[in-house]
C-alpha cells in the first residue's frame, strides 16, 4: 500500500515536471519556432524559386545560385565585405590591445579615459554615423576645415572610390573598439602578477613583457574576440546605408546591402533569399570555428 | 619605475584617441545649439540657439519616432524578461523530457542572423496584413537574438543559486510557478538588471527591422527617422544635431548610471 503510494506519488511528479517545463519554456519555443526556424526553412524555399513581390513564383530549382556565379554586382559585394572584414578587424584588435595596454595599470585619469572609449559603444550606430557623415562632408565638413588649416586639400571623404570604403571602416571601428578593449582588459587582469613579477626580475622591458606573457595567455580571448567581431563585419549594413548608400559607384555595396536592395527596391525575392543563403553559410562557417576555438581554450586552461 | 618620457607618450597617444571618441559628440552638441547658417563655419555656438531643441521637440513627427522607440524598447525588454527567465528557470531547475535538446534548439537561434529570415518574414508579416504596423518590430526582437540571449543568461543564473533556497518551498508543496515567482525571480535581479539594459539597447538601436517594415514616417522608431532628417532644402544640420543630441541622452542616462552593469552585459553578450 505505501509502496504503491509512492510510486504513485513518484510517477505524477514526474509528469508534473514535464508538464511544468514544457509550460515554462512554450513561449521561446513556439515564438521562435514562428519567427526564426520557421522562416529559416522557408527562406531556403523561396530561393528555390523565382519570387517576384507582385506577380506568381515559379520553382527554378538552383537557377538563383547558378546565376551567382555570373552576376559582378554579386561579386563586388562579396569582395567589398570581404575587404570591409579585412581593414576592421585586424586594425580593430590591434587598437583594442593597444588600449588595453595602455589602460591596465592605475594611474591618474584612467577611469575617465577609459569611461570616454567606451562611450561610442553606448551610443546608437546611426546616430554615430549621421555625426561622422556631417564631420567629413566635402569642403566645409570639420575634418577638411582642419586639414586645410595644415594647408591639406581633404577629398571628398565620402564621395570618392578610393576613400569611401576605409573611412567608413575608421568609423565603424571607433564606434566598437571599446567593447574589444573591456574584453582584453578583463583577459589581461587574468594574467597572475606573480608572472610580471617573475619577468621584472629577469630584466624584460615592457614590450618583451607584453610578448612573452600577456599575450601568450590572452591568446585565447584575441581568437575569440577576432571570430565575433568577423562576424559582426560580415552583417555590416547600418553605417553603410546612413554614410554611403553603397555608393560611390558600388565601392561600399556589401553583401546585407545588396541582400537589402535586391529583395527591398528591386522586390526579387528569390534571388535576394540566395544571396541571403551565401551570407548565412559564411556565417555559419565562422561560428563552427568559433566552437572549436572555444573547445580548445577549455582545454587550454585545464 | 616607468620614466616621465613614457608617461607622457602615453597620456598624449590617450588623449587623441579619447578625442576621437568623445570629439563628434562634442561638435554634435557644439551644432546643435548653432545658428543655422553657421553649422559649418562655426567652432562653438555663438550665441547659444536653444531654439533648436524647442523646434525638434515642437516637430509632432519627431516626438512619436522618439515615443515610438522608448515604448517599444521598454515592451521588448519586458517580454524578453518574462519568457526568457521562464525558460531559463526551467533549463536549470526542473527536469522534463527533451530538455537538452529544446535548449541547444534555442541557443541555435543565436546563430540565425535576422538578415537571412528578414525576406520570409516579411512576406508573413504582409499575409497577416503587419506591414506598417509596431507588431513585427515587438515579435521579432523578443523572439529573436534578444530573446535567445536572454534565454542563455537567465539559466546560467539560475544554475548558480543555491539548491537549499527553493527545497523549504518544495517541502510545503509549493508550485514551480510559485517558486519561480516568489523565490527565483527576486533572486535574479542582478541578472535581470544586466538583461534589461542590454535588451533596451539593441533595441533602440534596432535599424534593419524598422527600416522593412515601416513605411510612414509617425510610425518610425528614431534611428530610421534621423537616417531620413532631411526637407527641402536639404539637411538642416542644426535641427538633425538637436535630434540625435536628444536620442543619444536617455543611452548616456543608462550608461553613466549603471555602468558596471552595462559593461557586464555588453561583456556577456558578446561572449555568447
Amino acid at each position: 500500500m505505501l509502496r504503491h503510494f509512492t510510486k504513485g506519488k513518484k510517477l505524477s511528479s514526474k509528469w508534473s515536471d514535464n508538464i511544468a517545463g514544457w509550460l515554462f519554456v512554450s513561449p521561446m519555443l513556439i515564438g521562435f519556432s514562428i519567427f526564426m526556424f520557421g522562416p529559416l526553412l522557408y527562406a531556403f524555399f523561396i530561393s528555390l524559386n523565382d519570387w517576384p513581390l507582385l506577380g506568381e513564383e515559379t520553382f527554378i530549382g538552383m537557377k538563383n545560385y547558378e546565376s551567382l556565379a555570373n552576376d559582378p554586382t554579386f561579386i563586388k559585394s562579396l569582395i567589398n565585405t570581404l575587404l570591409f572584414s579585412l581593414g576592421l578587424v585586424p586594425f580593430n584588435i590591434i587598437l583594442a590591445m593597444f588600449l588595453a595596454s595602455l589602460l591596465k595599470n592605475k594611474f591618474w585619469g584612467i577611469g575617465l579615459f577609459r569611461t570616454a572609449i567606451f562611450v561610442p559603444v553606448v551610443t546608437s550606430l546611426i546616430v554615430w554615423s549621421i555625426v561622422w557623415k556631417y564631420l567629413l562632408a566635402s569642403e566645409l565638413g570639420f575634418i577638411n576645415q582642419m586639414l586645410a588649416l595644415i594647408g591639406i586639400e581633404g577629398p571628398s571623404w565620402l564621395l570618392s572610390v578610393s576613400t569611401a570604403l576605409p573611412v567608413v571602416i575608421f568609423v565603424s571601428v571607433l564606434k566598437n573598439v571599446g567593447l574589444n578593449m573591456i574584453l582584453f582588459l578583463t583577459a589581461m587582469q587574468q594574467v597572475p602578477v606573480e608572472l610580471y613579477e617573475a619577468s621584472e626580475l629577469d630584466g624584460a622591458s615592457n614590450f618583451r613583457k607584453f610578448r612573452s606573457v600577456t599575450l601568450p595567455l590572452i591568446t585565447p580571448t584575441v581568437f575569440l574576440t577576432m571570430i565575433i567581431t568577423t562576424i559582426g563585419a560580415m552583417k555590416v549594413f547600418g553605417q553603410i546605408y546612413v554614410m554611403t548608400r553603397g555608393g560611390p559607384v558600388d565601392s561600399t555595396k556589401v553583401l546585407v546591402y545588396y541582400i537589402w536592395e535586391t529583395a527591398f527596391k528591386h522586390f526579387d525575392m528569390g534571388y535576394a533569399s540566395a544571396l541571403a543563403f551565401v551570407l548565412f553559410f559564411i556565417l555559419l562557417a565562422f561560428t563552427i570555428l568559433s566552437w572549436i576555438v572555444r573547445k580548445r581554450w577549455v582545454f587550454y586552461e585545464e | 619605475m616607468r620614466s616621465k618620457g613614457s608617461n607622457l607618450f602615453k597620456y598624449i597617444t590617450l588623449l587623441i584617441i579619447t578625442s576621437l571618441m568623445i570629439g563628434p559628440l562634442l561638435w554634435m552638441i557644439s551644432t546643435s545649439l548653432k545658428e543655422p547658417a553657421k553649422t559649418f563655419t562655426q567652432f562653438l555656438p555663438n550665441p547659444l540657439r536653444w531654439a533648436n531643441y524647442a523646434e525638434v521637440l515642437g516637430n509632432s513627427t519627431f516626438l512619436k519616432q522618439y515615443w515610438n522607440s522608448i515604448y517599444i524598447s521598454i515592451l521588448v525588454t519586458l517580454l524578453v524578461l518574462l519568457f526568457s527567465s521562464m525558460a531559463g528557470y526551467a533549463f536549470a531547475r526542473i527536469k522534463f523530457m527533451g530538455r537538452n535538446v529544446i535548449f541547444l534548439l534555442l541557443l541555435s537561434v543565436l546563430m540565425i542572423p535576422a538578415e537571412v529570415t528578414i525576406i520570409p518574414l516579411f512576406l508573413f508579416m504582409r499575409e497577416l496584413g503587419f506591414i506598417n504596423t509596431h507588431l513585427p518590430l515587438i515579435l521579432l526582437p523578443t523572439f529573436g537574438a534578444s530573446g535567445a540571449f536572454g534565454v542563455f543568461l537567465m539559466r546560467q543564473f539560475f544554475i548558480m543559486i543555491p539548491k537549499e533556497l527553493e527545497e523549504a518551498a518544495i517541502m510545503d508543496g509549493c508550485s514551480k510557478f510559485k517558486i519561480y515567482w516568489r523565490i527565483m525571480l527576486p533572486l535574479s535581479v542582478p541578472a535581470l538588471s544586466t538583461l534589461t539594459i542590454f535588451t533596451f539597447l539593441a533595441n533602440w538601436d534596432e535599424f534593419l527591422y524598422p527600416l522593412i517594415f515601416i513605411n510612414s514616417r509617425e510610425l518610425m522608431t528614431l534611428p530610421i527617422g534621423l537616417s531620413l532628417f532631411t526637407d527641402e532644402t536639404g539637411t538642416a544640420w542644426h535641427h538633425l544635431m538637436s535630434a540625435t543630441t536628444l536620442a543619444t541622452i536617455p543611452l548616456l542616462i543608462i550608461f553613466f548610471f549603471a555602468q558596471k552593469k552595462f559593461i557586464e552585459g555588453m561583456t556577456a553578450g558578446s561572449i555568447k
